[in-house]
């Protein structure tokens, strides 16, 4: 399992990084995302894997899975939602403007550029 | 009065003229005067103390761990300071509200001003020498605010950042001076310091400390060579120019040169720095006074040579020099000031201050040419009045000291500048008030109101009181604030018109027969001084200014070229550059934890975990299939979250997962459909190779952290054994997120609040450019549905809509004992609302909305708030918990917590914030003269065959 947990967080780092690489606000807003999984899987198994054990306190049980990453991964989640709408409307509104979805500047100054292009 | 609430007061008193405007421009000005009059009371209550010779203090613990405490404390320099800023303060408040034209924003002035006021009123009374330093940043950002207070003159913003730029960096300076000379001492307290002087002189970091402060100093009081500031600040309106340059901002330089005399003076070291420069200070702008045609800067230059004499006088290191400062402390601060207000009254009357444009004003503003003349002769230093008894003193003082061995020097020089002052004095009085009536003024003069000349004609009256009788009017102030200075007993002096016929007295009327002999010559002198070449002040600095400002901007761009994508891989790399450095560097210990065994189920899952990703970085110029890719994704991440026994953290991904995907869904509508291949191959070999590296990185020290125990022991314990009998609740996830860490929820609240309101600004701010204007008016795709809302999808989400509610109600209730909770819940409330938005159409959905989504998220936070404050009632620290059982009948027994009221607050707030974020992006879909149906449904067989029946 740790090693299948491991590589599975591997995979989706790799694939955020590739992705926050590339040149166009979608692929980079993906490839965020990605990043999201991964670290928050990455969080979470701080908890190491525990399976079949109660989340919840029951009597006369012994051991439990780890509480404590899973409620700062609960919140990491609803917050990369917050931060993944944020982004997505920052990328819609350049776009909207400018009619070009490039993360990089083109070359010169931006307020050299010509606004009716 | 308490000497805190004296410092504290124009401060408190600068919020009062914003909204004082309001009633008039009488009220805000009298409303300002009060504030300083009471200040001025307060201070004056004290005063029969301090002239007894006690020094009041006042102590409050602040940082105590930094050393920097809210000490405060008055004695005779304090006083003399104090006073001067808040009794100049008041008269120039009287003045300002006359000389403002009805245009000028009179309510920001006046907070500006008190602004100003308390800052150099903190100066003088700081005990800390911390303390201190931060009143004096407060001078120097509070005076840009006055310089450039005519902000629509380029002079005035330039004045004001050079005045900025300069006395800014002196501060910078006497930071470091004042934290040496606290280090040395070990006490920040002035009081302590002030007491140390051997030890102090005898450390081998005193001089380092002595020139760091004297930077402070000299750029303060505009000491050469960083006069150059003083001038250009005479674009300020008048009113600031006489408060500024006479009795405040400028002689901060001096009280703190004063103030710490008796820990720093009498060394070789203060007296050639701090004499030379003044004498230098004095020499040169006495001579550049004499040829500046503007009326204000004469007086900015004469300012400089004055602020220079008095500098001099502190660096002779001599008692009996101390006093003589002090003195004309006092005697500059009346008459420059009432000179600068007159130049303001000659200004606002004859629209010019150019002197060569002015003359024989005479006959035309009486009262204010015997103001400046009895205030310019004392500036010259003629008999009878103030002036004129500490230039007496200066020379005496001058005629006592030797130079270098050299004992003609210092008299000879200080003889100079006496002789330049009085040429430029004169050249005040004689060309602007004397000679013929001119016909060709940009105004017609006349005197102004008495509003106007009250100010400087009560200080023109005390300039001739002080000449006449300086030991009844100010001797025992001198004495005291002197005896403050020196730190010990005074020496011999006398304040008194007649000291006999001796050197300095031949020395003063060489100096006023050599003035006058300038004054006939200066139109060849002048002439001649036009056609010299001088370094101009202004363009070196501007020069240095500028060449700092290209250096900066050519590191900035060469840095920061805005490719996003450069700067996100030399991110990851050093990261991963880092990370590899740390690991290797440290010895890392090996597995301790067995592997668990790999089943079926997770081996699948983990294939389309994979497989999804492998294929999401394939195709994503597809942009729908990525989309579509990246919910298979979340999907199995979800189902990972239940199979490793965290069903919470399973609830709220496959909820976000569903309100994400939507999310992008609404932003490729508008979006290019598909990414187009741009980057090379060797690029994206590149970032391939970048990508895997920081992959296997990753999951290697995932690996490593799965394989091993923890080091310590983790305090998931505490949280396990505390969450029912602490909490009340058993699940112990949603009792660390209300309860235990509930001060992080209620920041994260905020955070995603926030992160809504963003969202809809941002919206707001795109559909009201030309870009929504364009988005409007697009063209409708014809390959969309025709049936925008389908039947059977409106039927089954509106069947649902109260399902899915009480789902969420339902997982809300039981969160804090089984998995759910607040944030679940809003999530599934919010899907459910979605729904509807979705099958109905967002004009239907929102006009059924009854509160806005701001309001909601406001409360949800309101209500977490007030959970957290509730518990200060209960005498507990915000955000502690508590929980009972209550029994209604029929029902059965069940628990209340308070945390239930914070998870609500949760609730509520997820729920705002994720509507608001989609209803934001759905506006955008939004086209003109659509309207929301009247009808429930769009369709309606019924309606229909009615409306069938009445065209039959």
């Amino acid at each position: 399992m740790e090693y299948l947990l491991a590589s599975a967080i591997g995979a989706l780092t790799a694939a955020g990084i590739y992705l926050t690489l590339r040149l166009r606000t979608f692929p980079v807003i993906l490839g965020i995302s990605m990043l999201t999984y991964a670290v928050n899987l990455f969080l979470f198994a701080s908890g190491r894997i525990a399976i079949n054990l109660p989340p919840v306190l029951l009597n006369n049980t012994p051991t439990y899975t780890d509480p404590l990453p899973q409620a700062l991964v609960l919140t990491a989640i609803v917050i990369s939602f917050g931060m993944t709408a944020v982004v997505v409307l920052i990328a819609l509104g350049a776009y909207l403007s400018s009619n070009d979805d490039h993360v990089n500047l083109s070359d010169g100054p931006v307020d050299a550029q010509e606004p009716s292009k | 009065m308490s000497l805190i609430i004296i410092a504290a007061l124009p401060f408190l008193g600068a919020l009062l003229p914003g909204l004082m405007i309001r009633a008039g421009r009488d009220a805000c000005a009298w409303t300002t005067a009060s504030v300083t009059l009471t200040a001025l009371v307060g201070l004056l209550v004290h005063a029969p103390a301090v002239m007894r010779g006690e020094v009041i203090q006042y102590q409050l613990e602040w940082m105590p761990l930094l050393g920097l405490n809210a000490n405060f404390f008055l004695d005779g320099l304090g006083l003399l300071f104090a006073g001067l800023i808040l009794g100049i303060g008041l008269l120039i408040i009287i003045y300002a509200r006359f000389y403002l034209a009805r245009q000028d924003p009179m309510g920001q002035f006046y907070t500006y001003l008190l602004l100003f006021q308390g800052a150099m009123v903190g100066i003088v009374l700081s005990d800390n020498i911390l303390l201190l330093l931060i009143f004096w940043e407060l001078t120097s950002l509070s005076s840009f605010l006055l310089i450039g207070y005519w902000k629509h003159l380029p002079e005035g913003r330039q004045g004001a950042r050079m005045a900025l730029a300069v006395t800014g960096m002196g501060g910078l300076a006497l930071i470091g001076g004042m934290l040496i000379l606290g280090n040395i001492v070990g006490s920040y307290d002035l009081t302590v310091i002030l007491e140390n002087k051997e030890l102090v002189q005898a450390s081998p970091h005193y001089l380092p400390a002595l020139i760091l402060i004297l930077l402070g100093c000299f750029t303060k009081s505009a000491q050469f060579p960083f006069h150059f500031w003083l001038p250009h600040a005479m674009a300020a309106p008048t009113p600031v120019s006489a408060y500024l340059h006479s009795a405040t901002m400028v002689k901060a330089g001096l009280f703190l040169m004063a103030r710490l005399w008796p820990v720093l003076a009498g060394t070789p070291e203060w007296f050639y720095i701090v004499a030379t420069t003044g004498l230098i200070t004095m020499v040169l702008g006495a001579v550049i006074a004499l040829f500046k045609d503007d009326l204000k800067a004469l007086l900015a230059f004469s300012t400089v040579s004055h602020l220079g004499l008095i500098t001099m006088l502190l660096g002779f290191g001599t008692p009996f020099a101390a006093v003589v400062a002090v003195f004309h402390i006092i005697n500059h601060a009346t008459f420059k000031a009432a000179l600068f207000m007159s130049a303001g009254i000659v200004d606002h009357e004859t629209h010019t201050r150019d002197i060569k444009r002015l003359g024989g004003l005479r006959h035309l503003m009486p009262v204010t040419f015997i103001i400046v003349t009895v205030a310019a002769l004392s500036m010259a230093g003629i008999p009878l009045f103030n002036g004129f008894l500490s230039k007496e003193m200066m020379l005496d003082a001058a005629t006592n000291t030797v130079w270098n061995g050299n004992p003609w020097i210092l008299p000879a020089l200080a003889t100079l500048g006496a002789l330049f002052s009085v040429a430029y004095s004169f050249r005040l009085i004689v060309h602007t008030f004397l000679g013929p009536k001119r016909t060709d003024y940009p105004a017609k003069p006349h005197d102004p109101g008495f509003g106007m000349w009250a100010s400087p004609a009560l200080l023109a009256v005390l300039v001739v009181l002080i000449g006449i009788m300086p030991a009844l009017m100010v001797g025992p102030l001198v004495a005291v604030a002197s005896g403050a200075v020196i730190g010990g007993d005074l020496p011999y002096y006398s304040l008194k018109i007649w000291h006999g016929v001796n050197l300095p007295l031949y020395l003063s009327i060489t100096a006023v027969v050599g003035g006058l002999i300038l004054l006939a010559l200066h139109r060849p002198l002048d002439a001649a001084w036009t056609k010299a070449r001088r370094p101009e002040a202004k363009v070196i600095f501007d020069a240095i200014v500028g060449a700092i400002t290209r250096g900066a901007h050519g590191l900035t761009d060469g840095l920061h070229n805005g490719a996003m994508t450069r700067y996100t891989a030399v991110f990851i790399v050093s990261v991963t550059a880092l990370g590899a450095a740390a690991w290797f560097g440290g010895t890392a210990p090996g597995p301790t934890r067995a592997a668990i065994d790999i089943g079926v189920v997770p081996l699948i899952g983990w294939f389309l975990l994979v497989g999804a990703t492998a294929c999401m970085v394939a195709f994503h110029h597809n942009r729908l299939l990525a989309l579509v890719l990246m919910g298979i994704v979340g999907l199995i991440v979800s189902i990972a979250f239940v199979y490793m026994s965290a069903p919470d953290l399973a609830l709220t991904q496959i909820s976000v997962e569903v309100v994400t995907v939507i999310l992008l869904l609404l932003a490729l509508n508008f979006l290019p459909k598909t990414t187009p291949t741009e980057s090379s191959k060797a690029r994206q070999w590149r970032d391939g190779t970048i990508a895997v590296i920081g992959g296997l990185a990753v999951g290697g020290l995932a690996l490593a952290v799965l394989l091993s125990d923890f080091s310590q022991d983790s305090i998931s314990a505490f949280h396990l054994a505390n969450s029912k009998p602490g909490g009340g609740g058993t699940n112990v996830v949603n009792v660390i997120l209300v309860d235990f860490r509930g001060f992080d929820t209620f920041g994260e609240i905020i955070v995603l609040g926030i992160a809504a309101l963003v969202i809809f600004a941002m919206t707001e701010s795109v559909l009201t450019s030309p870009v929504g204007a364009r988005l409007r008016q697009r063209p409708i795709n014809p390959d969309q549905a025709g049936d925008r809302h389908p039947l059977m999808m409106v039927i089954a989400t509106r069947v649902m809509m109260p399902i899915a509610l009480m789902v969420g109600v339902f997982i809300f209730l039981r969160g804090h004992n089984e998995p759910g909770g607040g944030f679940i819940a809003g999530l599934v409330v919010a899907i459910a609302l979605l729904m509807q938005h979705m099958a109905s159409g967002f004009d239907w959905a929102s006009a059924r909305q009854r509160f806005p989504y701001h309001t909601i998220i406001a409360l949800g936070i309101f209500a977490a708030a007030l959970t957290g404050i509730g518990s200060w009632l209960a005498g507990r620290p915000f955000l502690t918990s508590n929980y009972g059982y209550f029994q209604i009948p029929p029902m059965n027994k069940f628990e209340l917590a308070t945390a239930m009221a914070f998870d609500v607050g949760v609730f509520l707030c997820v729920v705002g914030a994720v509507m608001l974020a989609l209803e934001s992006l759905s506006r955008f879909a939004h086209r003109a003269g659509e309207r929301p149906s009247p009808y429930p449904m769009d369709i309606d067989p019924s309606r229909d065959s009615a409306q069938m029946a009445k065209d039959a």
